[in-house]
């Protein structure tokens, strides 16, 4: 009876939870005469399929949309800020660990914080700052202002994952006759590479996501990456074309869901500040 | 050679270089940026020109007189409040549910991370789906069901538009306050747990007197950063009603976007986005207090 219960519970959430990708499952496949059936005809059940699924509006995404060339925009994007990201936080997040002793860590913390100024108390600000760089409806401006959101966080959990890792190797490296500069390009890149992992994931996912940026930054449909071409500039006047549109949702959440779910414990162990051992 | 050798083994001098890339960009990129926001409510700037005038309180006043910023100051409170309650009633009662063991739980948690993983952006625009005045499911499925004789024109009508706005707010962020929360039981150590179950107490009592006082700060955390998504997320609000219908459910980010970008007046949009500023300083003396807390405790 308690098993029940329980089972009945988790599927519960998991409705709740996975109900919005269920649909973009079905409507990405259905045949336009079974998607759109008004809801007042309760004779047609909705949650199945009652015509066999097409591929019509996968191959409407990536054939006849801008589609492909927002997944290449995103790409390059990612690519470019994941560099960045790693090559400056990770760095600073061993020095905050190792190197600066105790003002290290209020330091630690203020960089922290300013993960919490959002976006949207950034873009008008940044749009001055873009037009006059000369960087408006370019990808370069994304660049340019996407590690404002990955660097503190990830800072923070190199801090964090650094001080995890036992000292005596470094120690072992210094008594064998290493510099202590030679230990930092030598000896440590090895044992924080789960870390540096962490990092190349979370800015991976933080990029895919956002969306603030982008909207303020691009204005030409060639020019968008995934998260703001697909709501925006798939809608044809006032045309949606929810099937091409749901597809489109349903190939990048699948991903990035299954790579998220392999990291978690450690994204949880950042966000805790430390507080709890996942 | 002999100068060589100090500086690779001077601690302070390499802590300083290698931290000194990430301290340029956050102060060039955020704490820059971040005065300018301040400033520019002060100012007269449009999108247009690159001049920029002094123009003391204006914006302010002109906000403060405004109905539709009144509003959207009062919905953004709403919205920010109304999901963090429903995240916390969830993400507790999740956690009692996760942290059982059951068959499929693996794929069970995947689905639960789902909402958390997604852009916030193509999760909106599925809502936007579901919640269609003339093929919305959920109008379907309550039809079906007797449970529903009218039509529920969910993104049209402001009160109705409110709550799912709510609702999705609450449905992607309660994925990660579970997570934090399953991470903070499995940190209560197990003694105390046993101690309560020799004392002869149940589920609910366990539950209500003894873990929810332990999980409190962790809940907390889940809470504040709950309340940083929410209160300045743009997304969600502008793909699913563009702050309609007329203007009734605007909040702060997406009334400072029509205002500043849309609009040009960049002055009265930075003074807009200002106001997110309270919701902010709140978590972050919240967070520094926690923080104080865990440091004391681990000593």
């Amino acid at each position: 009876m308690k098993r029940a219960g329980l089972y009945a519970a988790a599927a519960g959430f998991m409705l709740f939870a996975g109900f919005p990708f269920y649909w973009m499952l079905l409507t990405a496949f259905k045949q336009n005469r079974d998607l759109y059936v008004g809801a007042f005809d309760t004779r047609h059940v909705p949650w199945i399929f009652n015509d066999p699924p097409t591929l019509e509006h996968v191959r409407l995404l990536f054939g006849q949309t801008e589609f492909p060339r927002w997944v290449l925009n995103t790409l390059v994007v990612v690519v470019a800020v994941v560099v960045i990201t790693v090559v400056v936080a990770v760095p600073a997040g061993y020095s905050l660990a190792r190197l600066t002793g105790r003002w290290g860590e209020r330091l630690g913390m203020g960089i922290f914080f300013t993960y919490l100024i959002p976006p949207t108390l950034l873009f008008i600000p940044f749009s001055r700052v873009v037009a006059l760089l000369g960087l408006q409806n370019s990808l370069g401006a994304l660049i340019l202002v996407y590690p404002t959101i990955t660097i503190p966080f990830c800072t923070w959990l190199v801090m964090g994952f650094v001080r995890s890792v036992p000292w005596d190797i470094e120690e072992q490296a210094m008594i064998d006759g290493y510099s202590r500069l030679a230990v930092i390009m030598k000896v440590a890149p090895r044992l924080i590479v789960p870390g540096i992992l962490t990092v190349v994931v979370f800015s991976f996912t933080l990029v895919m996501q956002e969306f603030v940026y982008a909207l303020t930054f691009l204005s030409s449909v060639d020019k968008m990456t995934v998260s703001l071409g697909v709501p925006i500039a798939l809608v044809r006047g006032d045309v949606y074309h929810w099937g091409a549109l749901m597809a489109a949702a349903l190939v990048i959440s699948i991903p990035l869901a299954i790579i998220y779910n392999l990291f978690i414990d450690r994204f949880i162990q950042g966000f805790t500040m430390g507080a709890v051992k996942g | 050679m002999i100068l060589r050798r100090t500086l690779a083994d001077r601690e302070d001098v390499l802590g300083v270089a290698m931290l000194a890339p990430a301290l340029i960009y956050v102060t060039l990129l955020v704490g820059v940026p971040f005065v300018l926001a301040i400033l520019l409510s002060f100012s007269n700037a449009t999108a247009g020109s690159l001049s920029f005038g002094w123009a003391g309180g204006r914006n302010y006043a002109a906000i403060l007189g405004d109905p539709i910023f009144l509003r959207s100051l009062r919905n953004t409170a709403i919205v920010t409040i109304g999901s963090q309650v429903l995240v916390v009633v969830l993400a507790t009662a999740a956690a009692q549910v996760f942290r059982a063991a059951f068959r499929g739980k693996r794929l069970a948690r995947l689905v639960l991370l789902l909402p958390w993983a997604v852009p916030v952006s193509l999760a909106a625009i599925a809502w936007t789906w579901i919640f269609d005045s003339t093929f919305s499911v959920l109008n379907w499925t309550l039809k079906a069901a007797h449970l529903l004789h009218g039509w529920l024109y969910w993104l049209g009508d402001p009160g109705l538009a409110l709550v799912a706005i709510i609702i999705v707010q609450a449905w992607r962020i309660f994925p990660f306050a579970t997570v934090i929360v399953l991470a903070g039981l499995s940190s209560i150590p197990q003694d105390v747990v046993e101690a309560a179950i020799v004392d002869g107490a149940g589920f609910w009592r366990r539950l209500f007197k003894v873990e929810l006082p332990l999980l409190l700060p962790v809940v907390a955390v889940a809470v504040l950063f709950g309340v940083v998504y929410t209160a300045t997320d743009l997304g969600v609000v502008y793909i699913l009603t563009g702050g309609g219908p007329a203007n009734t459910t605007q909040v702060l980010p997406t009334l400072a976007f029509q205002r500043g970008v849309l609009g040009a007046d960049l002055g009265q949009g930075a003074a807009i986005a200002v106001f997110l500023l309270p919701f902010l300083i709140v978590v972050a003396v919240a967070m520094l207090r926690l923080a104080r807390r865990a440091e004391v405790g681990a000593r």
